[in-house]
């Protein structure tokens, strides 16, 4: 690999020379070369920037760089789970941002030379750019658990991207025989998606409910408190009978049994520090940091996260390098679908303003996050966002969650309005 | 009440334009605020539904006054009170004049041909006056109705006809004299008519 990358650099060198001397002896080259961008990462957050950019300033080159053909998304898979659509539903390929003049490429970025202003690919491509976008989405801490490693997901799936462990997981609960034990094991904060495992409980038990009735879910969190929980905890005791000696879902905070310490794939256990449960499905989300690629290029911090500016969300360790989506610090916006959008839209404009010598403008952001209990029962939590002094900030007053006890009329509308939300917002992004 | 509000964001509208040229820097721009409620309402606006309504093509005072209505709460909603919240009347005002701007993408709804035609006749009778050119006209500052959603459209029906949102003294008579009439089914007949636009 380090082979492929010296050769590339020498390839851009020899480029950026050539270039240097166009630019030297035509004049029309001077300020007219086209400004480049280049996003890593096709996912929510990639894949709006890309297409954003060429909105906004269509002089703009683009290139998109993505190791997978298609993207499928991480909201709604807990419907595809229990059975309620499919997997191809939430499929989408990358025509609609070649139709904006996003020039896309398959492969996968191994490094970006912040300095020379290069990303180079693992097919031994390079590509200059004025001003590179990396939304890499998170990786998995594989280490969390003793037993537990990459190999693992054939038979314990983490099913947090979307896509064919997604599949394995629907298929796993669609095989189990009533009155099976399903084992989810949500991460600790932060992680990507934080209503998504609670969504899931409550999309698996959708199912048993009407396939498998004497079945049951079992989560070990590694937490104290999860998103939306008085939300969620009414549902449940409305639709599973939770907290009656018949509940379908059991939740067990990381001190009521929950923390888990191994896992094992042969026995299909889960050690936590009260007892061992051992599950007909086991669902470890594993604990999250930043994609990989992040960490390569010295985009994060200790944590393993990246620090941006909230402004430009350029990352605050290199320069001309913006950092969207999961992977950033965006704090307090959450690690949510709708939030890289966002953050997608603000960085797009701060990218066009600053190649274009001005500067960034002012932000605004929103989060909607929409999670479905049962049918016809849907739940929200949303909030705008502020740049101030600095720094993001909720602004005062605005959003917050879905009232309780809430009419059975609004939680419908919530449910027809969260599949409205799906198909507009990836719509928005590949369409 | 309807006048009121109507004085009230006209009132909002003059500041609102008058600051739109400033906006830029002092806040976020129409476009920042247009493009972040494409998540739930599509690109420019224009919604692939099922429910969510469209804004694109709206007129920038129903905008404002919908933000204004859904904020001080006189509007029922299950979302939008919260977002609402999070804007200033001059803000409402860049909203309404992002997604005045845009054209409206109308998507195939299925509807039934026999009572679609009974509801175009009931919209000219009782609706065509202020919602013009069969409901697909912002003009007079109504909400499009030809090719919204027809779940939304029922939502909103059912919040005047509870006490989710009041109609204005016009409307109020007009619904008044259909509801007499032709009761549910009319309701029924306009929906599949305003399905049918294209």
């Amino acid at each position: 690999m380090s082979k492929i990358t010296r050769r590339n650099f020498l390839k851009v060198s020899g480029a950026s020379m050539a270039m240097a001397s166009a630019a030297a002896y035509t004049p029309f080259a001077i300020g007219g070369a086209a400004k480049k961008v280049v996003v890593v990462g096709g996912g929510m957050g990639g894949a709006t920037a890309a297409k954003y950019i060429r909105l906004m300033d269509p002089k703009v080159e683009v290139t998109l760089i993505e190791p997978k053909k298609t993207y499928h998304t991480g909201f709604m898979s807990n419907e595809v789970i229990s059975g309620d659509r499919t997997l191809e539903s939430i499929e989408f390929g990358y025509d609609g941002l070649k139709k904006h003049g996003v020039t896309v490429v398959t492969d996968r970025v191994s490094a970006i030379d912040a300095g020379k202003k290069v990303v180079t690919t693992e097919g031994g491509k390079s590509f200059p750019y004025d001003r590179c976008i990396v939304s890499p989405g998170v990786s998995y801490k594989w280490d969390a658990y003793e037993g537990y490693d990459e190999s693992i997901v054939d038979k314990i799936p983490h099913a947090w991207d979307g896509g064919p462990q997604t599949a394995t997981l629907r298929d796993q609960v669609a095989a189990m025989p009533d009155g099976g034990t399903v084992v989810i094991v949500p991460p600790p904060n932060p992680f990507r998606c934080p209503p998504g495992p609670y969504e899931r409980a409550s999309q698996i038990a959708m199912y048993l409910k009407a396939n498998k009735p004497k079945s049951k879910i079992i989560i070990m969190d590694q937490k104290e408190k999860f998103s939306k929980q008085g939300l969620f905890t009414q549902g449940w005791k409305r639709h599973y009978g939770y907290e009656t000696d018949n509940s379908m879902i059991e939740w067990l905070s990381s001190t009521t049994g929950g923390k888990v310490s191994a896992i094992s794939k042969a026995d299909m256990t889960v050690e936590g520090e009260m007892d061992t449960i051992k599950g007909d499905v086991i669902n470890v989300i594993p604990p999250q940091m930043a994609g990989a690629i992040a960490k390569t290029v010295g985009l994060t911090n200790d944590k393993g996260w990246c620090p941006v500016d909230g402004k430009t969300f350029e990352s605050t360790i290199h320069k001309n390098i913006h950092v969207i989506g999961d992977a950033a610090i965006a704090s307090p916006l959450p690690k949510s679908g709708y939030a890289a959008s966002s953050e997608a839209k603000v960085a797009a404009a701060a990218v066009v303003a600053l190649l274009g010598g001005g500067d960034a403008p002012h932000p605004t952001y929103v989060n909607t996050c929409y999670s479905v209990i049962a049918p016809g029962h849907g739940i929200s939590v949303a909030m705008v966002y502020d740049y101030k002094d600095g720094k993001i900030v909720k602004v005062e007053g605005s959003g917050g969650l879905s009232p309780m006890d809430q009419t059975d009329e609004m939680r419908a509308r919530e449910e027809q309005y969260a599949h409205s939300w799906f198909n507009n917002i990836t719509n928005d992004t590949f369409g | 009440m309807g006048t009121k509000i109507k004085m009230m964001s006209a009132a909002v509208l003059t500041s609102g334009l008058l600051l739109s040229g400033a906006a830029t820097a002092a806040g976020a721009s129409a476009d920042a605020l247009g493009y972040t409620c494409a998540g739930c309402h599509g690109f420019n606006g224009s919604s692939r539904g099922p429910a969510t309504p469209h804004l694109a093509s709206a007129s920038q005072e129903y905008v404002v006054e919908m933000m204004t209505g859904y904020k001080d709460g006189s509007i029922a909603s299950t979302i939008m009170g919260r977002i609402a919240k999070g804007y200033s009347d001059e803000q409402f005002a860049l909203m309404g004049e992002f997604f005045a701007k845009q054209k409206l993408t109308k998507p195939k709804q299925e509807f039934d041909a026999k009572l679609a035609k009974k509801g175009a006749k009931l919209h000219d009778k009782y609706c065509e006056k202020c919602h013009a050119e069969g409901g697909s006209s912002a003009e007079d500052d109504s909400g499009i109705l030809a090719g919204q959603w027809v779940p939304y459209l029922k939502y909103t029906f059912a919040d005047y006809h509870g006490d989710g949102r009041k109609m204005g003294k016009k409307m109020k008579k007009k619904m008044k004299k259909m509801n007499k009439k032709e009761g549910d089914a009319g309701i029924e007949a306009l929906l599949n008519f305003y399905a049918e636009a294209k």
